[in-house]
């Protein structure tokens, strides 16, 4: 028993030493050796300010941007507080939330269901990306407000559109925040 | 549902049958002490280990010894890991200077985490510092995933081994453990997660500034709303890839940031989430290889893993067909799948990972007692929320946690060998060791243990304020949630339904001692049959023996785990869940 004790000690210290400092060390030296722009988070430069992360959503409201999902991340797309909103299938408050934000969606898109990812918050808050679907129903309201023909816009959302990975994993989808930068870069709001 | 959709799924279980041989001949080979390709590199490494700790690679334990050596080990680091907790002020590597952890909640993470529950009722991204992360958090996701499959190696080797009370060295078996079967794969492992974009680096946050500044409501210190232009978004960073990949691979589950693989920066792309999801269930899989190898029986080993591949695609089919048909109730919305969409219920998922790989990664998480999420399991329909509830509840024996399944499944072996002899009115016999009443008397144990501990706490939580307070999803789903937190935090899973408040004094313990519980009178009952199995006579097979391979045994087997699990847990399954799914269905919203 105290013979054990004593290595359960040790055993602690040195291991901990080991997988909890040099491990992770290690690889953070690796890491940002190897893959310097993955490691630090795919950050983007404008100007030189950084405006946000290629993986990482924002919000946007203006209608000549195209938005990002809903998100329950502190008070939106806030990555020091990641979260989906957790409301279960039969919450009336989750029910009243995508019945609120499909009026408005319908207003400016008549007679097209709204696809449903516009309107559900993800599990992270962070969501970087829409489906192509919620896009195309976005791309009348972006066009019209930018003076922009619906196929200029069409063609960059292609262009921002990624396909599955290795054309099988996971799911097609528009990436919000390049898209939006380079719409910017074509045809400036203001 | 649409065909690449089960494309995918189809795949990821061919490649779990792929690396199950390479994953079991490796770990036996590790554990047998016989000679492997790391060798060179390694053995030095772990020469070092025993002498710096102390430990005479030599000497054997017997199994009481090993239970001992065992919970000392537990106990210390759980020790230690709350005491960084309560210091990080002070340590180093805390750029965003969080405070030090308030001792409630310090107390429920350091359990959390030696019990490989890794039940998170914080945000990492807010309240633990890279150190505590590294050296606290991330070091028990290796800590108790080795302690884990060390168990189950004892168990098989109480199987194979006969006439002899001795099961091997605990703190041997736990350094070849970490160095063989971990390290490599972790190395390599979060290299590739990097690759895809997990961060790793040890900088303050990153302050960006927004090209489309947006006006939002914020709650001030004095409850009063008020409007606030936001111009800046502050990006967590930290070193998570190292993290990342254990979290996986040792079926521990405790995300970096709250959000865990939901968010960009632990699962950022299809492939990341397919090779995580490989990670999860590497180890168990491989597992049922090694206990066939080790027991002489391979197609004993192949009978467990048909058994547990049959019970995951139940899983995974009714968790795919129920979110693929999505929420009734949400109206005007299109929720078909179709080119340019996976439709189906998608609050709580990612747009890059849609209904089928959110619904196979819930249904592998909580397979294995990982407790990694992608998706919300609190936002799935009422059945899709079942299909994780009722994995966990079957003791998560299907593939199940690095070594806790294994020795979870053993429960259920030595039950489903036992029923059948009772069946023939034979002495049952397992593997050529005959089966009495002290082993089937620990078995259920074992089992008795953890639904007692799930319906106790769960029934005062339903009935006291201080429980059904924390309720944030009204009606039925209430009950779920409640239900889910104590079979979560006692099959050592660490998934949560996250709506509910878990910081409250109540819960904090409550889950602590429930994940205690679940984790050690589980593994010791599981000790005491290895050391009785051990000490037998090996007896001759005859025309009259039970055999433990082929379908007959599979679908027994199968059979087993449903009904304990069925006549255990249905009545709250029928209140919760069932119940919800069919006010959802008629229309009905709380």
């Amino acid at each position: 028993m105290k013979r054990n004790l004593l290595i359960a000690l040790w055993f602690t210290l040195v291991t901990t030493v080991m997988f909890g400092v040099v491990y992770p060390l290690a690889i953070t030296g690796l890491a940002q050796v190897l893959f310097p722009s993955q490691a630090n988070g795919q950050l983007i430069k404008q100007n030189g300010k950084i405006v946000g992360s290629r993986i990482v959503g924002q919000s946007f409201t203006e209608p000549g941007y195209f938005h990002s999902r809903p998100s329950s991340a502190g008070t939106g797309y806030d990555p020091t507080s990641s979260s989906g909103s957790n409301l279960g299938p039969t919450n009336k408050l989750l029910i009243e939330r995508v019945r609120s934000d499909v009026q408005k969606l319908q207003a400016e898109n008549p007679h097209v269901p709204i696809p449903v990812d516009l309107v559900t918050a993800s599990g992270s808050g962070l969501d970087p990306d829409i489906s192509p679907a919620a896009a195309e129903f976005q791309i009348p309201r972006v066009a019209h407000s930018r003076g922009m023909k619906e196929d200029e816009v069409r063609i960059v959302v292609r262009k921002h559109t990624k396909d599955r990975d290795l054309e099988f994993l996971g799911e097609p989808r528009v990436h919000v925040l390049e898209l939006n930068l380079e719409l910017d870069a074509l045809h400036p709001l203001r | 549902m649409t065909a690449n959709g089960w494309f995918q799924i189809g795949l990821y279980l061919f490649v779990i049958a792929l690396v199950t041989k390479p994953m079991g001949v490796f770990m036996k080979r590790a554990f047998n002490r016989e000679k492997t390709f790391l060798d060179p590199i390694l053995r030095p490494i772990e020469k070092l280990v025993y002498r710096l700790t102390g430990v005479d690679e030599r000497r054997e334990m017997r199994w009481t010894e090993y239970a001992i050596a065992m919970l000392l080990f537990s106990g210390v680091s759980m020790a230690l890991l709350y005491i960084i907790e309560r210091t990080q002020r002070w340590l180093p590597f805390n750029p965003q200077k969080f405070a030090n952890v308030e001792p409630a909640l310090a107390f429920g993470t350091a359990a959390s985490f030696t019990t490989n529950t890794n039940w998170q009722a914080y945000s990492g991204e807010s309240t633990m510092s890279y150190l505590t992360q590294m050296a606290g958090l991330a070091y028990h996701n290796f800590a108790s995933a080795a302690v884990g499959i060390v168990l189950a190696i004892v168990v098989i080797r109480g199987i194979a081994r006969k006439e002899t009370d001795k099961l091997g060295n605990f703190w041997v078996d736990t350094t070849r453990c970490l160095l063989w079967v971990l390290l490599p794969v972790c190395l390599i492992g979060s290299l590739v997660l990097v690759s895809q974009g997990v961060v790793q680096n040890l900088k303050p946050y990153t302050t960006a500034e927004l090209i489309q500044p947006y006006a939002a409501q914020v709650t001030g210190a004095d409850a009063k709303g008020s409007a606030q232009t936001v111009t800046q978004q502050v990006i967590a960073q930290g070193p998570v890839a190292s993290q990342e990949v254990i979290k996986e691979f040792g079926t521990n589950g405790g995300g970096f940031f709250n959000a865990n693989s939901a968010h960009p920066f632990e699962n950022p792309t299809p492939f990341s989430n397919f090779f995580e999801m490989v990670l999860i269930f590497a180890i168990p899989s491989g597992l049922t290889y090694t206990l066939g190898r080790m027991t002489g029986s391979q197609r004993h080993g192949w009978a467990v893993w048909a058994a547990m591949a049959f019970l995951f695609l139940a899983g995974v089919t009714t968790a795919y067909w129920a979110e693929a048909k999505g929420n009734p109730l949400l109206a005007g919305t299109d929720q078909h799948a179709g080119a340019l969409q996976s439709g189906g219920n998608m609050e709580g998922k990612e747009v890059r990972f849609g209904i089928a790989n959110s619904a196979l990664f819930t249904t592998v998480t909580t397979d294995a007692s990982c407790g990694a999420v992608n998706s919300t399991h609190d936002s799935y329909t009422p059945l899709g929320g079942m299909v994780p509830l009722i994995n966990i509840m079957l003791g998560e024996v299907v593939f199940g946690g690095v070594g806790a399944g294994l020795y979870g499944i053993f429960v259920f072996v030595v039950l489903a060998v036992f029923i059948a002899g009772l069946m023939v009115g034979r002495t049952p016999e397992y593997l050529g060791k005959k089966i009495e009443s002290y082993d089937v008397k620990m078995a259920m144990l074992a089992v008795l243990i953890l639904t007692f501990t799930i319906l106790t706490f769960s029934a005062i939580s339903v009935v006291k304020p201080y429980g059904t307070s924390s309720i944030s999803n009204p009606g039925p789903h209430g009950l779920s949630q409640i239900l889910y937190a104590y079979v979560s935090s006692t099959g050592n899973n660490g998934s949560a339904f996250g709506g509910l408040i878990p910081n409250t004094m109540w819960y904090n313990t409550t889950t602590a001692v429930a994940q205690l519980l679940g984790r050690f009178f589980m593994i010791i009952p599981v000790l005491a049959i290895a050391g009785s199995l051990a000490k037998k006579k090996t007896v001759p097979k005859s025309a009259g023996t039970f055999p433990v391979t082929g379908g007959l045994f599979a679908g027994l087997l199968v059979s087993t785990i449903v009904i304990v699990g069925a006549l255990t847990f249905f009545p709250a399954l029928s209140l919760g869940p069932i119940l919800e799914h069919l006010l959802m269905n008629a229309g009905k919203a709380f």
